[in-house]
């Protein structure tokens, strides 16, 4: 019962899907299942969100270290929740867009999460200029392809690779720096992620065949859970 | 202004790439916060000073241009917003773009998202560039805003084949069937164009696996920089162009601004931010390159 | 000075420069009067101007406010996927189909009374089950379910889109727009748009690829032709590794430069 029927219900599932790519009969049936799986993703939304004030409730009512934060990400959750679930200052009331401008939870959206969810990304851009400066190391020649093709798309990536070889005349238009970025991404680059794409997809037939044959279990948990 | 500020920025990064070099030569660390202030510097001052260089569209970016461009006027164009606000620095001036462009050109357009944060940003441009643009517009008529549903390639394994079992209504509740720009759409193949603009999970990638390769539809993308290499095995039997980063964007600014005058004046975001954004690069070219010699002088002395 | 005596002080000099930007920020700089909406952006375009300063800080090091910021964004985000998610596709595409009375009280348009549509919702309610300890296992229903219709919709597509298209793609011809040995060597140049170069990418993507492959291949040892081989497939992906990482550091300069851009731009109105 805990794990038979979790194994027919992904077999038979995916079998849907895969059928329903080759007999038209069988579409419908997996357009329907795929609204299905739309459907249940928003439930593991609610899940998310569940969980997240289960944690941080918890460390409220235990008064674990740091609990005050706690209360900071319930009550950012609480605003946002209220705002969209209520549809606060939305000009449409209830049956419009929930996004809509001059709404509470697009103002929360705006000000709120946008720019603290740029901030936490930009600050990535100081990680990544002290690590240019403290690790990247021409060690081995492995390494200095690698930071020989990074520098080339660095310096073509802008319009200094322009100023820098416009001399070059058309004959040799390859060796301008921009022209040897633009190579560089379609040619090498192409051929290495292509090889890097093809592996991934053997895997992920191979896990997606195993899924579906009842092989990989591991998705289940222990029967202790 | 551009000069001077060319030359201030200069001076500013020059000075200190001097000083970085000096401790180098020395065999000196540097702390890792003086590092964040001079970055924090190197890019503050070209922004400052408002510093813009020319862009030319390189062959992957013109394709998208000329796709657009060469859709007889008012073909179907599909525009997925599948981004959030770690993206949306530098690929919203791309999508502004290709909503400025596609409406300019006569083209319907449906604007839809994978990621819930793209219907935010969708009615955003809605806002920002169709109201104010092109007042002329007629929602439901030249542009529709579809919205977002949850369930990533779901959502494209069922509008592949059949839109409104997807879409009962719009982004406001409005029944699909009671809006004209609906009228003879099935599902994504009678779409003439769809693009998707992103970088992540579920976003370029999934519309080639699950709508343009099955459909046969032309799919374009605009993508994140960090994701825009994964993509050009693709490029361009499945994907007919991409927009890689803001330097994408600032070329495809360029040429729309190029052939069409009345965009002179609208905001270009993308060309905005390469003045700084190319001081930036030649900073970290220079950090590796005194990164190196700080390696190989420590190395040296080492013995 | 003790430490909370000092966090005091920060503290105040913090709250005193929000109040003060936001009193600066809601006179209209074109002099008209005051008004509710231009105080209200004003305290919006100040409260995101901090939040960011505050994901800042912890360049200097990790800090209360930085904490602070981190929390909100944890909260806010989540809701934010919980309200759209729910509005789009719970409101949207289930309660059309299953109550008329439902649909009356969204406001959206009643479909069709569709049994089968009660499917997702117990599976969704099983999923949530995951929040019991005691009822937990039923969630593995729902997840069964993800689980498959993921397997089922990447097989295929996988197959097609990255396996079967890209080594088709790959067996492209070697020789480009040939007229002849004596014409290749006469007409010879480094144009980016000339024969040699298109010659040359073609060459680099089959010999890349199918090294880059044989890099991967661990049944075998890399020994002799295949370690060659191997060896060409690591300079490839070396290449194609440096150009992800130029590509990174557009990403995030790009980003940084949008944050300062609204720093200096929206609240602080230093940019034309």
């Amino acid at each position: 019962m805990k794990r038979k029927i979790p194994v027919i219900i992904t077999s038979l599932v995916g079998t849907v899907l895969i059928l329903s790519v080759f007999f038209p009969p069988a579409e419908r049936m997996g357009e329907d299942f795929s609204i299905f799986f739309d459907i249940i993703a928003v439930f593991a939304f609610f899940l998310g969100g569940g969980n997240l004030v289960r944690i941080h409730g918890n460390k409220i009512y235990k008064k674990a270290r740091d609990w005050g934060f706690s209360a900071v990400t319930l009550a950012g959750f609480f605003l946002m929740l209220a705002a969209g679930l209520f549809k606060i200052a939305n000009p449409g009331g209830i049956a419009a867009d929930v996004t809509a401008q001059g709404s509470l939870f697009q103002m929360l959206y705006d000000w709120i999460f946008n720019p603290l969810g740029a901030s936490m990304y930009a600050l990535l851009a100081f990680y990544v200029a002290s690590a240019s400066y403290r690790a990247f190391r021409a060690k081995n020649k492995e390494a200095t392809i690698l930071l020989i093709a990074a520098f080339i798309i660095l310096l073509g990536r802008t319009p200094l690779g322009v100023y820098a070889t416009a001399w070059i005349p058309e004959q040799f238009s390859l060796m301008q720096i921009p022209n040897l970025a633009i190579w560089i991404m379609t040619a090498p680059n192409l051929a290495g992620q292509r090889a890097i794409m093809i592996g991934i997809a053997l895997g992920v037939i191979s896990m997606s065949l195993r899924l579906i044959l009842g092989v990989e279990r591991t998705y289940l948990g222990t029967d202790n859970e | 202004m551009n000069n001077l500020g060319l030359i201030i920025s200069f001076l500013v990064i020059g000075a200190g790439l001097l000083w970085f070099l000096l401790r180098a030569l020395q065999g000196k660390e540097v702390e890792r916060r003086i590092i964040f202030v001079f970055i924090g510097l190197a890019v503050s001052v070209p922004i400052l000073f408002s510093i813009t260089f020319a862009e030319k569209a390189s062959p992957i970016v013109k394709a998208v241009y000329d796709k657009i461009e060469n859709l007889p006027d008012g073909s179907r164009v599909l525009i997925s917003y599948d981004y959030g606000p770690s993206m949306a620095p530098e690929v919203e001036p791309m999508s502004n773009a290709f909503l400025r462009h596609s409406l300019a050109k006569g083209h319907k357009v449906y604007l839809m998202g994978l990621w819930a944060t793209g219907q935010s940003i969708a009615a955003t441009a809605i806002d920002s560039v169709v109201r104010r643009e092109f007042p002329e517009k007629v929602y439901g008529v030249d542009f529709v805003n579809l919205g977002y549903k949850a369930g990533n390639q779901g959502v494209l394994n069922v509008i592949i084949t059949d839109i409104r079992k997807m879409y009962l209504t719009d982004v406001g509740g409005i029944d699909l069937d009671s809006l004209p720009i609906m009228d003879g759409i099935k599902s994504l193949r009678n779409m003439n164009l769809l693009m998707s603009v992103g970088g992540g999970f579920p976003g370029i990638k999934e519309w080639i696996q699950f709508a343009g390769d099955p459909g046969h539809i032309p799919v374009a993308g605009g993508s994140a920089a960090v994701s825009a290499p994964l993509l050009y095995p693709y490029y361009p039997t499945q994907l007919l162009g991409l927009l890689g980063g803001i330097k994408g964007a600032a070329e495809y600014e360029a040429e729309l601004k190029r052939h069409y005058p009345q965009f002179a004046d609208t905001p270009q975001p993308g060309i905005k931010m390469m003045g700084p954004q190319t001081l930036a690069h030649l900073v970290i070219m220079a950090f590796i390159i005194i990164g190196n010699i700080s390696f190989f002088v420590a190395r040296r002395r080492r013995g | 000075m003790n430490g909370s005596r000092w966090t005091m002080i920060v503290l105040i000099a913090v709250v005193t420069l929000f109040l003060v930007s936001w009193a600066i920020k809601s006179f209209p700089s074109s002099g008209d009067t005051i008004s509710w909406p231009s105080i209200r952006h004003a305290f919006f375009v100040t409260l995101a101007a901090f939040v960011t300063l505050a994901i800042f800080s912890f360049l200097y090091k990790d800090n209360p406010y930085y904490k602070f910021a981190e929390h909100l964004f944890v909260g806010v985000s989540a809701a934010y996927w919980m309200c759209v998610g729910f509005w789009s596709t719970f409101v949207g595409n289930l309660i059309p189909r299953i109550s008329p009375g439902l649909s009356k009280f969204f406001g959206v348009p009643y479909k069709e009374f569709t049994f089968y549509y009660f499917v997702p919702l117990i599976l969704g309610i099983l999923l949530l089950m995951r929040l019991s300890s005691k009822a937990g296992w039923l969630s593995r229903w729902a997840l069964a379910f993800i689980v498959g219709t993921t397997a089922g919709l990447n097989l295929i597509r996988y197959l097609r889109s990255d396996f079967i298209s890209q080594v088709s793609n790959t067996f492209v011809p070697l020789l480009v727009q040939w007229k002849g040995t004596g014409a290749f060597f006469s007409d010879f140049s480094l144009a980016s748009g000339g024969q040699f170069t298109l010659m040359l990418t073609n060459w680099v993507i089959f010999i890349g690829t199918f090294c880059g492959l044989i890099y991967f291949f661990f049944s075998k040892e890399h020994k002799g032709v295949f370690g060659a081989a191997s060896r060409v497939g690591i300079w490839v992906l070396m290449i194609t590794f440096g150009a992800s990482f130029g590509y990174t550091v557009m990403g995030r300069v790009s980003l940084l430069v949008g944050r300062l851009t609204f720093l200096f731009d929206d609240w602080l109105g230093l940019m034309n």
